[in-house]
């Protein structure tokens, strides 16, 4: 048994780097600060060792060479999932590169609303230590964040001190849409967030709105989304006085069509509110490796993670590289799909041969053509993964010796085998 | 393995040689002298061909997340310039902040073999080592940002001594694994984010009680008392305010003399004289440099067309927002440590403020009297990428093309700059000292800019021609550390450079306090904060060159 302390999690979009870990031979507990994302990506045991071809258990040699003869046949690949460590993406994009794939991470459709915004208009935005530190005002657009993010109010909201904030349960808390289903989100003194209840189709114009009276602009309606103008006035004035408030909120949870212009809005108006004071954008995100891939890919190719290589050069297409919509209209003649993080992100079914570079466990509804189960980073390798503030990239150990091959180490011997 | 060039016409101003024809032989990587049993495995006859050291640029912007995001902000920018992979090379996206490989194939191309992040933060030092390491060829390393971190203000504050400062910034560089130090907009980039939209040279951080000028001596001293071979790293407070050239001659007078390199000066030398309020300070500031034998800076020269800036100093970048082209641009604040701006800009001739600022940066360069102290950039990409540095040495090199260039830009600003009377044109060798030598020397690189025995053998050999940007564009060979890279300007053989770092000695113990500040305030433990050796050497082809401190304190 061995324990190990300041575990860093590649999971929960965090960051989080304060697990206490013990590891028994194979098998993982987290034994402190877990959480119901950490605890159990980080526990779940490990069921295949032996890759698989046609079903069948062969060597790593034979799986890579199938692999490679199953790309070598293809006119145009697309390489899904894209979950896994910087050295798995670096491996992903140089596999690509050769083989003219494309490459498209498998969160890119909710992470485009983000991504169009910052492309067309920009942003101020700020990470988790101003957020710790500084937020007097903490407006919650559209999202339940403990749903996804179980331990965000504890660590970075009702922390025991915040540097510039006297007692940081002083913060306002104002949640627009969803109402929040759990109670961390109540201070540890008891106040309770100012919720303004809406469904997200009503977002658009409730925050439309808002920004108009930010801006002093006349409004005629008395009511948007079901939310009275007077009350909408108040939330206004509060985002105004904050000497440094922070709008977050998860282009994930965002479930209307063109979400993409509610979050310019939200942008626009927090640049809105920097002619007098301070405020910043916080967009929650770094699950499934999103952050990891967008950033490996933005270095590698100038663009986030929906990149076509047929060309023999990067192309960046935000809607007609999706992974989906190619295996539907019979677009692409292969899937290579890698998930090097969650069992339960198996590869969308389809006809077209399939590799799956998965981690071990993972169950299918269709048994890939070749499945190569890879260890975890941040377990049976270390790593390097990014926070959801894309700034902060932790370093990922190794727990466990599994014997099981990194993502990047699959990928280099396909692409050796090529 | 004996390589030798032959019959070169070398241009090493580190070992006094000044054109002189003569062989260089390299085995192992480095430069060797003549050997007695001359078994020679390859030779290339370069006979009156220029040979240099590889080239060195000590402060563009190649690693890091700004410069990611700039990158992914400008992806129509990348469309226009697609590179396709070769047999050996990798694709990528070029312009105005090309993709990684990119950088690395494009400097390697013009001779270039080593090239310096100026800006890395330490909470994001981790991402910057990470780019860098998917830079091919060149060798790297960072300065690493502080003065607007709240631990150093926060110290600043209590009046910890300086000692105290000292191992703090020894321990800082340690765990981001950097070669120097670097501040920006003293204290302004978390004045920004206490609402302060300037901080001049004396004015107060209005929750900080400290100055920038508090901040550069505090940092100017300990870098000299920690013996760190390169200055401290100055981007000033005022960049780009017309009138910020009193703020730059103050910054000199600010240092008690201590070393102290002003980077992009030509964005730190604006009067406020003539019709539009904006005016040439070259003059003033070339002469306070040159009356200062502490002072190096580097130009930060602007080239006319589209780039994107990227800069730490995100409350000037935030002033500048409104002159975004195209109109979107990004700001954030980081981690209780710094910040960043990114804002598109198309620099144009024809646009009074942008032609003269061309021209102040040339006036700089060509007023500026000591070539070992002034150093040839363009502040990648922040005045233009690093492409345009062929087109700006034959500006500096062939003044008949400098006044035809000057003739072409916008009347108003042709008569605000003395530029058309300075008739001073760079020397081969003097422009091997600014992009080598003195490159080498100023960031205290041992063996590198330089072609004595026992230095590596980054090597660049140039066909002599009148039109120099010919000449630098396009080297006939480059050689790093004595494997042939570049043939005839194209990428021949991909290689993979080192990490150069120093590590002066601190106090263990500051760790004590360190450790409960990251305890209480961020969102990081300590021991995950520094980045250990192996995260820059375990994929197998990065390394790192850590160079020696100077003096030490004891
Ligand atoms: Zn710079």
């Amino acid at each position: 048994m061995t324990e190990f302390k300041e575990v860093t999690s590649p999971f929960c979009g965090i960051g989080t780097d304060d697990l206490t870990v013990q590891v028994d031979n194979l098998s993982v507990t987290v034994t402190e600060n877990g959480c119901s994302m950490n605890s159990p990506a980080f526990e779940l045991g490990i069921t295949d060792t032996s890759p698989r071809v046609g079903g069948k258990e062969v060597d790593l040699d034979t799986a890579y060479h199938k692999a490679a003869e199953l790309l070598s046949q293809t006119s145009q690949p697309v390489i899904g999932g894209c979950a896994t460590d910087v050295n798995g993406m670096r491996a992903l994009l140089s596999l690509a590169d050769q083989s003219g794939a494309v490459v498209d991470h498998q969160g890119f459709n909710s992470a485009r609303y983000n991504i169009l915004t910052m492309q067309e208009s920009g942003w101020i935005n700020t990470t988790l230590a101003e957020l710790k530190n500084r937020c007097d005002v903490l407006l919650v657009v559209g999202t339940d964040i403990e749903a996804t993010y179980p331990r965000f109010y504890e660590l970075f909201v009702w922390c025991q001190e915040a540097m510039f904030l006297e007692q940081s349960s002083d913060r306002e808390i104002i949640i627009l849409g969803k109402h929040p289903q759990g109670k961390t989100v109540i201070s540890p003194t008891g106040k309770h967030p100012h919720v303004l209840d809406c469904s997200d189709a009503a977002l658009p114009e409730v925050l439309s709105i808002l920004r108009a009276l930010l801006k002093n602009r006349p409004v005629k309606s008395t009511e948007v989304g079901g939310i009275s103008l007077p009350e909408l006035q108040l939330v206004a004035d509060k985002l105004k006085q904050a000497n440094y408030g922070v709008a977050t909120w998860s282009a994930a949870a965002l479930e209307h069509q063109h979400a993409d212009l509610t979050v310019q809005t939200i942008c626009e108006l927090v640049k809105d509110l920097n002619h007098d004071t301070r405020f910043a954008g916080l967009p929650l995100g770094g699950r499934q490796g999103d952050q990891t891939a967008h950033q490996v890919s933005g270095w590698t190719t100038g663009y986030p993670a929906r990149v076509r290589f047929s060309s023999g050069f990067p192309e960046y297409d935000p809607y007609l590289y999706d992974t989906e919509f190619m295996l539907d209209n019979g677009e692409a003649d292969l899937l290579l799909w890698v998930q090097s993080l969650d069992t339960e992100s198996a590869q969308p079914p389809t006809l077209v041969p399939t590799i799956v570079i998965g981690r071990s466990g993972m169950q299918f509804q269709k048994e890939p053509d070749v499945f190569i189960p890879v260890g975890v980073p941040g377990i049976d390798h270390s790593g390097h993964a990014y926070r959801l503030d894309s700034v902060v990239a932790i370093r990922l150990k190794q727990l466990r010796d599994s014997g099981l091959p990194s993502t990047a180490d699959v990928l280099s011997a396909i692409q050796l085998a090529l | 393995m004996l390589t030798k060039l032959s019959g070169g016409i070398v241009f090493d101003p580190a070992n006094g040689v000044n054109g002189k024809q003569m062989d260089i032989y390299i085995q192992d990587g480095r430069i060797i002298k003549q050997p007695d049993d001359a078994r020679i495995d390859t030779e290339y006859n370069i006979d009156g061909k220029i040979v240099m050291a590889g080239a060195i640029d000590l402060h563009t912007h190649i690693g890091g997340g700004k410069g990611n995001i700039a990158r992914i902000l400008m992806p129509e920018n990348h469309r226009d310039d697609p590179v396709a992979r070769t047999s050996i090379t990798r694709s990528g996206t070029g312009h105005c902040m090309p993709s990684t490989h990119i950088t690395g194939y494009r400097y390697a191309e013009m001779g270039y073999t080593a090239g310096f992040e100026p800006a890395v933060l330490p909470v994001n030092a981790r991402q910057a080592h990470m780019e860098m390491a998917d830079i091919p060829i060149l060798d790297k390393g960072g300065y690493i940002m502080l003065g607007s971190d709240d631990y150093l203000l926060r110290m600043l504050t209590a009046r910890k001594d300086q000692q105290a400062i000292n191992d703090y910034v020894a321990w800082t560089l340690r765990a981001s694994q950097g070669l120097g130090i670097k501040v920006v907009n003293p204290g302004g980039i978390s004045a920004f984010k206490f609402n302060q939209r300037k901080l001049d040279l004396d004015e107060q951080h209005s929750h900080y009680n400290v100055s920038p000028r508090d901040i550069l001596k505090a940092l100017t001293m300990a870098v000299k008392q920690l013996g760190i071979p390169h200055p401290l790293h100055v981007h000033g407070c005022n960049l780009g305010v017309p009138g910020n050239l009193q703020t730059t001659l103050d910054t000199i007078n600010a240092v008690d003399s201590l070393p102290m390199h002003l980077t992009h000066i030509q964005f730190h030398s604006y009067g406020t004289e003539g019709d539009f309020k904006f005016s040439s300070g070259a003059a003033q500031i070339a002469e306070a440099v040159n009356n200062n034998p502490n002072i190096s800076l580097d130009v930060g020269q602007i080239m006319f067309g589209q780039t994107v800036t990227a800069s730490g100093d995100s409350m000037h970048q935030y002033a500048n927002h409104n002159i975004a082209n195209p109109k979107k641009w990004v700001c954030m604040d980081i981690e209780c440590d710094a910040g960043c701006g990114l804002v598109p800009f198309k620099y144009r001739d024809q646009n009074f403020v942008n032609a003269l600022q061309w021209a102040i940066g040339l006036e700089i360069f060509l007023l500026v009297d000591d070539p070992w102290r002034i150093f040839l950039t363009t502040d990648h990409p922040n005045g233009a990428p690093f492409t345009s540095y062929p087109h700006l040495i034959r500006l500096l090199m062939d003044q008949s093309f400098r006044n035809d260039m000057l003739a072409t830009i916008h009347p108003e600003a042709q008569k605000m700059t003395t530029l058309a009377s300075i008739d001073r044109e760079y020397t081969l060798e003097e422009i091997a000292i600014l992009t080598r030598a003195g490159a080498a020397r100023i960031t205290g690189l041992v063996h590198r800019g330089s072609l004595g025995e026992g230095d590596w053998a980054d090597i660049t050999v140039y066909t002599d021609n009148d039109d120099r940007e010919a000449m630098f564009e396009t080297p006939d060979y480059v050689f790093k550390d004595g494997r042939l890279v570049v043939k005839d300007g194209e990428i021949v053989d991909i290689c993979w450079g080192t990490t150069h770092v120093v590590r002066p000695s601190y106090d263990a113990s500051v760790e004590t306090e360190l450790t409960q500040y990251f305890e209480r305030f961020m969102t990081m433990k300590l021991g995950n904060f520094k980045i250990s050796d192996d995260e820059l050497t375990d994929d197998g082809r990065g390394s790192l060159t850590v160079h020696p401190t100077t003096g030490a304190a004891s």
